[in-house]
């Protein structure tokens, strides 16, 4: 929480005041700042947008390269082709993302957030925009108390105007995932069905709030992982930290002055607090709202070079390091604690579980359905008949020729046509009837299996289990 | 909603949710104002260091509180909810059902329409035609006559070219749109001994093993019992009642000698039901079709 400027030693003297529980949101001016983790965060923000923006346009086998289609109810990846019975790759990638995130949150603190998090990589292109267009932080502080003139409103328009035409674009690409994109081109702007008009609007109404407008206060008052990323910290995570030890008392003074002033490093420039997208001060300890995104780091460093100080006054690093004066070697060394290996662990067999899994996924898919009216029928020569339904599904994306075989049961048969073709990514039905002599099995139900294979391709066959009804 | 039996219902949750959003927003307002000490914290600790202050939110969450207030009873005006009130939409899950129901109508209509405009053979002979008519099959028919349409005890196989009350296009489209009573009369009045001369009688029609003796004594009790009036003097049935055919190797509830013999002494009653009120003239034409196709095979 932003603790009020007076030092909590003082707070029993100052008298409680009745005031509302809401306020009218103070905005935050940042400053732009470069440096080092700056650089990774713009890194990051081109290789997330590239993937995003540029992935619809990926062709694959003369489709999308990356479709999910709903009205067919399948997913595309290149080259495969999820069904609705594969949704449990869906809890996979879930859970391999949440365990990701745990790692990383244990080890570095909340990198997600302050690198790769949607939130802050829009803000951030919004920012740049801003900073484009309406000038440096005095300048956009003086803009915005300035009465309406021509220029002001040329510059707000222009601004809005770049934020709106990304926003749409962000809307339209992810619609692009769902729906083809030549598709989308074509009948833009006033073909577009209703859904897709909805979503690609939504999104990017969405976008244009939250990194135009709302930006910290995502952070602060709605992201659920904010606030449970914290959970994750231990005294060995490394978090953004101001060494207060090596910088407290602070104060201002002038070059080459001896160090007899008994001052601390910190020359109280403000610049940390500043360049804070959640517009806090760091040197008060670790708060929630800290997203950890370095920019503080940034800041401070080139002061710590102007005044001779080393780098490093507000530095990434652990609780423990702070206090028992670890070196780099020594945090390196405090990585590899039991929560971490436990994090990896799991991380790794998880993900390896879900390659081989997908790697011999056998693309084929069967469903039997007795019929659930007929139990047992006498045939003419008076072997016993059950009939079933077999839904069978292609999920490769060619025509296949499967073969149908029977057994569970001696002397079970499939009665006619023991073959079936199925076009590419094709769900098809037939009906099966199975024969037996009368005489086998046991009154009631009998286990048999149907065997499917393919004809030209080995691997792909499945067997499923079914229940025979004997009279 | 709507079918309390006593108004007092319909006051209670009337009072119940009015109340409760009522309750939310004297919340908001008697929450809106808090003792505040500043720098103190709520008191209290988690891991040691970590403590919360008591900050005010920003002024748009109380908007957002507001304008959920607003929808609900925005939504309890259109929709219904409170009690007995229809709401001004008139909205019901039944209304809407029938909507999506006409909706999908309209849009296959014109299919149908081209199938209900040709003749059941021509449509037989259609690929697309006889695709649908396997669907509605599995839909509508199946629970009886099977996924393979081969019937089961007491429900006729429809892939045979054996024909209860005819296999032309239009007696199969009648049989499904006016459905079929097979009546088969008891008559254990004529005595177990009869009945069993009956049977092997009937046996002895198809070829099957049967006591010599008793055939012929049951084959006048056939002509003296009024059997013939139904099944024919040669037994091959007759479509215009229904009556199998029991000269040939199709038994509807089985062939041997107790088997029929309880259908001579019980009686069969057998029931086709009608379909055109409830699927309409356009799946049922489609159906006939795919029906017929499936007996083509057999001929």
């Amino acid at each position: 929480m932003i603790s009020p400027e007076t030092p909590p030693s003082l707070s029993e003297s100052v008298p409680p005041v009745v005031v509302s529980f809401y306020e009218k949101h103070k905005k935050i001016y940042i400053r732009d700042v470069r440096g080092w983790w700056n650089t990774w965060r713009w890194v990051l923000v081109w290789l997330t947008q590239i993937i995003f923006f540029g992935t619809p346009w990926l062709q694959w086998n003369d489709r999308q390269a990356v479709l999910f289609h709903l009205a067919e109810r399948k997913f595309y990846l290149f080259g495969l082709v999820l069904w609705p019975q594969d949704v449990f790759y869906l809890a996979l990638l879930l859970i391999i993302s949440a365990y990701a995130l745990f790692l990383f949150t244990a080890i570095a603190g909340r990198l997600f957030c302050g690198y790769a998090c949607p939130q802050t990589v829009y803000s951030e292109i919004f920012m740049w925009v801003e900073n484009r267009v309406e000038g440096d932080r005095a300048s956009r502080m003086k803009l915005d108390k300035a009465k309406i003139t021509f220029r002001k409103f040329r510059l707000k328009a222009l601004k809005h105007f770049v934020w709106i035409a990304l926003s749409l674009w962000t809307g339209f690409t992810l619609v692009a995932y769902f729906t083809p994109v030549a598709e989308l081109l074509n009948a833009l702007p006033f073909g577009l069905s209703g859904w897709e008009l909805f979503w690609m609007l939504f999104y990017a109404g969405f976008c244009y709030m939250q990194a135009g407008f709302l930006r910290e206060q995502v952070c602060k008052y709605m992201c659920p992982y904010a606030r449970f990323q914290g959970v994750m910290f231990d005294p060995d995570t490394l978090v953004i930290t101001y060494d207060a030890a090596r910088g407290d008392p602070r104060g201002a003074r002038k070059k080459n002055v001896d160090k007899s002033l008994q001052l601390g490093d910190c020359v109280d420039c403000g610049l940390c607090v500043v360049v804070c997208p959640t517009g806090i001060d760091i040197r008060k300890g670790i708060q929630y709202e800290c997203i950890g995104c370095g920019a503080c780091i940034d800041a401070c460093d080139p002061v710590m070079e102007k005044i001779g100080a080393p780098r490093g006054l507000i530095r990434y690093t652990t609780e423990n390091a702070l206090a028992r004066h670890f070196s780099p070697a020594d945090i390196a060394k405090h990585i590899l604690r039991p929560r971490i290996m436990v994090y990896t662990a799991i991380l790794v067999a998880i993900t390896l579980a879900s390659v081989v899994s997908l790697a011999v996924r056998v693309p084929l898919k069967v469903d039997v359905i007795r019929d659930r009216s007929l139990l047992a029928r006498e045939a003419e020569d008076g072997r016993i008949e059950n009939v079933y339904n077999l839904k069978i599904m292609n999920t490769t994306e060619a025509a296949q020729r499967y073969a149908l075989k029977v057994d569970g049961l001696g002397g079970a048969e499939i009665v006619g046509e023991p073959s079936v073709s199925v076009g590419s990514a094709e769900n098809h039905e037939i009906t099966v009837v199975v024969r037996v002599p009368p005489d086998v099995g046991n009154k009631g139900a009998n286990s048999i299996f149907f065997d499917i294979k393919a004809f030209d391709h080995d691997h792909i066959s499945v067997r499923e289990k079914a229940t025979f009804l004997m009279p | 909603m709507s079918d309390f039996v006593s108004d007092f219902w319909n006051l209670y949750v009337v009072v119940i949710v009015t109340g409760s959003i009522l309750a939310c927003v004297a919340l908001l307002i008697i929450q809106g104002k808090a003792t505040f000490t500043p720098g103190k914290t709520m008191g209290h600790v988690w891991d040691e260091t970590l403590e919360e202050y008591n900050n005010p939110m920003p002024r748009w969450w109380t908007w957002m509180f507001v304008i959920t207030v607003i929808f609900a009873f925005v939504y309890l005006a259109l929709y219904p909810g409170l009690g007995n009130f229809k709401g001004m939409l008139g909205w019901t899950a039944v209304g809407q059902h029938k909507a999506e129901v006409a909706k999908v109508d309209a849009a296959v209509k014109p299919l149908f329409d081209k199938y209900l405009a040709m003749d059941v053979k021509a449509v037989a002979a259609d690929k697309q035609a006889m695709e649908m008519g396997k669907r509605l099959f599995l839909t509508y028919c199946m629970q009886c006559h099977g996924a393979d349409a081969r019937g089961a005890k007491g429900f006729p196989n429809l892939t045979d070219s054996d024909w209860l009350y005819g296999g032309e296009p239009e007696q199969i489209k009648q049989t499904i749109a006016d459905g079929r009573m097979g009546v088969m009369p008891p008559h254990a009045q004529l005595g177990a001994d009869t009945v069993k001369d009956l049977a092997n009688f009937v046996r002895s029609l198809s070829g099957l093993p049967s006591d010599s003796v008793r055939a012929a004594k049951g084959k006048e009790a056939f002509a003296s019992a009024g059997c013939l009036g139904c099944h024919g003097p040669e037994g091959k049935g007759m479509h215009a009642v229904g009556a199998p055919n029991l000269t040939d190797k199709v038994w509807l509830y089985g062939s041997s000698e107790a088997t029929i013999s309880e259908t001579i002494n019980n009686g069969r009653q057998n029931k086709m039901p009608a379909w055109k009120e409830f699927l309409g003239e356009a799946k049922v034409h489609l159906l006939s079709a795919y029906v017929f196709s499936l007996s083509q095979g057999a001929k």
